[in-house]
């Protein structure tokens, strides 16, 4: 199948400076696909070239296989739903719906057919005649997504459409969302800086920094499999083991020194030899903390710590430890949590240990990526 | 708020409505009520009550004089707006360092007297003037024509004067515009001119109106530019006004046209202030 959009090596730099550095990226119709980074990452001038509000220096962008580089925005089968909403202040919630298939000079009973049908379906009937100051900040979102939506388009932009809403319906307009996408089948294509958003909505995600791709998969790969530091710290916290290869045991794993912490065994899902340097990346919730050392420590490392801090958070704590030279986040939920169980607590000495298959290599590492966590070394206690 | 401060708040308005009723309001009732009196030959005021006055501007004499000075002035306007639209936008999309400098250059012109200003407008289009000898030179204009001394050229330095008073306004609700905005429209698939009369202008409506009025009603009632730049076939209300009070000593009659001036000024700008307390 022939892809939807495809981006052939597009570069488009501001005074020298590349914000997005040799991008290639293919789109198949109706998937719902994510560039996640940080702010000045480069991927909303990378939006802004796919609806055409900007023309890349170099590279090609394609729709359909038609050549879509120099085209205006206003002749793209393309629509956006602007951060800020972006909705005309002087019309009503009809009239802003409207406003695309009348620029397409449509006839007037079949606009009011296609409005109609498509407040209908964003649940917006009964706010047709209000302008958009008398909207709430979801309803203003609906109808923003209603008046893209509306013109059919073959890819939908969403530029961070989430950012301005308040946490709970942020998580609400998620699942509208995902509701939309089911129901109109378009294609998606979703900018924000927020993983867990990424996470939720995309079958795949692209992690951008400084202007290029860090990673492409689905949010499986990237968040098991992150390919380095940067990316596994920006999707969610985890903790970076930096160690040396000291022997092959099997074929599966490898004995991997980490200054201070000791020998531990990592499962070898790259091709590693004997004095080769690695760093690992262990995901807070993959590893296990306990009083006692576990029975059964066969394919477990098992390492000592003391607790610095607890953070109860209720459907789960997190703890974070002192090891060695490390600092180590726990993530551990309560399977069966009984108020008069004395809870670990500060200064306790405890076992920390996590399956050998749950270390994962990283190709590369730079210190710099951990400030990226919410949850870093340096950040002050409150 | 609480009471005591309304009370100082009150108190502290009282200089200004003093001052407003005592140089603004009841001047404005003693020419309404003069522009009612016959006219005394030496100049003075009779006694009596009488409609003559406005008789007399609603007869056929005063007539070309209301229609030029309507004509100029909804000229004027216009012409100013059109200018100040384009250049608003211009100055609201400026990096904002170099926006103030262009700001400063728009009301440069405030800086020296305005008379001097309309004198130096007599130069410029001045018979042997650059301009003159250059039209002709063009052959735009014959070699006897003038450029002085009729409503072109009151209309060239009413739009030169005012200009300022539309760009200011205009650019003032073109800077809070959200040009995001005309994004959207052309994302949906607008033209550049359709996203601009369609979003950019209701955008600044506000400001259009501002600028309308403050424009239209100077222009209505200016006297200096059309005295000096304008001839005796194309007189101004205010000139005549001026005219039936220094050289005619006619009060009664002044006021009846000052009267009616301020009518045909105060019903729009009355007309838009109960629209918006309407909705």
């Amino acid at each position: 199948m022939a892809a939807l959009l495809e981006i052939q090596s597009v570069t488009k730099r501001y005074d020298n400076l590349a914000a997005v550095d040799n991008v290639s990226l293919e789109l198949e119709a109706g998937e719902v696909f994510s560039l996640l980074g940080p702010s000045g990452c480069g991927k909303t001038t990378l939006l802004r070239m796919i609806a055409g509000f900007e023309t890349p220096d170099s590279g090609r962008i394609l729709l359909n296989g038609k050549d879509i580089t120099a085209l205006p925005p206003n002749k793209r089968t393309i629509n956006t739903v602007f951060q800020n909403y972006a909705l005309f202040p002087h019309m009503t919630v009809f009239e802003n719906v409207a406003f695309g298939l009348r620029m397409q000079k449509k006839a007037k009973p079949e606009i009011s057919i296609e409005v109609d049908a498509m407040l209908d379906l964003m649940e917006l009937s009964d706010h047709a005649s209000k302008k958009p100051n008398q909207l709430s900040g979801g309803q203003k979102q609906r109808v923003a997504i209603a008046r893209a939506l509306v013109n059919k388009p073959k890819l939908l932009l969403l530029d961070e459409p989430l950012a301005a809403l308040d946490l709970k319906l942020r998580q609400r307009m998620l699942i509208e969302l995902d509701a939309i996408h089911d129901e109109v089948g378009i294609t998606f294509l979703y900018v924000t800086h927020d993983q867990s958003e990424a996470m939720s909505l995309s079958d795949r995600i692209a992690v951008m920094n400084h202007g290029k791709f860090e990673q492409m998969g689905s949010p499986v790969e990237i968040y098991e499999a992150p390919i380095n530091s940067f990316v596994a710290a920006f999707i969610g916290d985890t903790n970076f083991l930096n160690g040396k290869v000291t022997a092959m045991p099997n074929d599966e794993f490898c004995t991997v020194r980490v200054p201070s912490l000791g020998d531990l065994l990592v499962w070898k899902d790259k091709d590693v030899r004997v004095g080769e340097e690695l760093n690992l990346s262990i995901r807070p919730e993959k590893l296990r903390i306990a009083r006692k050392k576990p029975e059964k420590p066969d394919l477990l490392n098992c390492i000592q710590a003391v607790v610095e801090d607890v953070v109860y958070l209720g459907s789960l704590t997190k703890y974070r430890l002192k090891s060695g030279e490390y600092t180590l986040i726990v993530e551990q939920q309560h399977g069966h949590y009984l108020l008069d169980e004395k809870p670990i607590t500060w200064e306790e000495i405890v076992w920390v240990y996590w399956h050998s298959e749950d270390g994962y290599m990283l190709q590369s590492y730079q210190q710099d990526d951990e400030s990226l966590m919410a949850l870093s070394e340096d950040m002050p206690d409150e | 708020m609480n009471k005591p401060n309304r009370y100082v708040e009150w108190l502290l308005s009282v200089p200004t409505y003093v001052w407003l009723i005592v140089f603004f309001v009841f001047p404005t009732f003693i020419i309404l009520w003069i522009g009612f009196k016959p006219a005394t030959l030496n100049g003075g005021i009779d006694e009596g009550w009488t409609l003559q006055n406005y008789r007399e501007i609603f007869s056929s004499n005063y007539t070309p004089i209301l229609l030029r000075t309507l004509s100029i002035s909804i000229w004027t306007t216009v012409i100013c707006i059109l200018i100040a639209i384009p250049v608003g936008y211009w100055l609201a999309r400026l990096p904002a360092r170099i926006r103030y400098w262009m700001l400063l250059l728009v009301i440069l012109p405030f800086w020296t007297n305005m008379l001097i200003r309309i004198f130096a407008w007599k130069t410029i289009l001045h018979p042997e003037g650059f301009i003159k000898n250059s039209l002709v030179f063009l052959g735009i204009v014959e070699p006897n024509a003038t450029l002085l001394y009729n409503e072109g050229s009151i209309l060239i330095v009413l739009v030169y004067t005012y200009l300022p008073f539309a760009i200011l306004p205009i650019y003032a609700a073109a800077e809070k515009f959200d040009f995001g905005l005309l994004d959207a429209a052309a994302d949906l698939g607008a033209r550049s001119w359709e996203a601009f009369l369609r979003v950019f202008i209701p955008g600044i409506k506000l400001g259009l109106i501002t600028a309308v009025l403050i424009v239209f009603i100077p222009a209505l009632g200016s006297y200096a530019i059309p005295d000096i730049m304008g001839g005796s076939t194309s007189e101004m209300l205010g000139n005549k006004i001026a005219q039936r009070t220094f050289t005619d000593r006619n009060l009664p009659q002044a006021s009846a046209l000052a009267s009616l001036f301020a009518v045909v000024v105060m019903t729009p700008v009355l007309v838009y202030q109960i629209r918006r307390s309407l909705q």
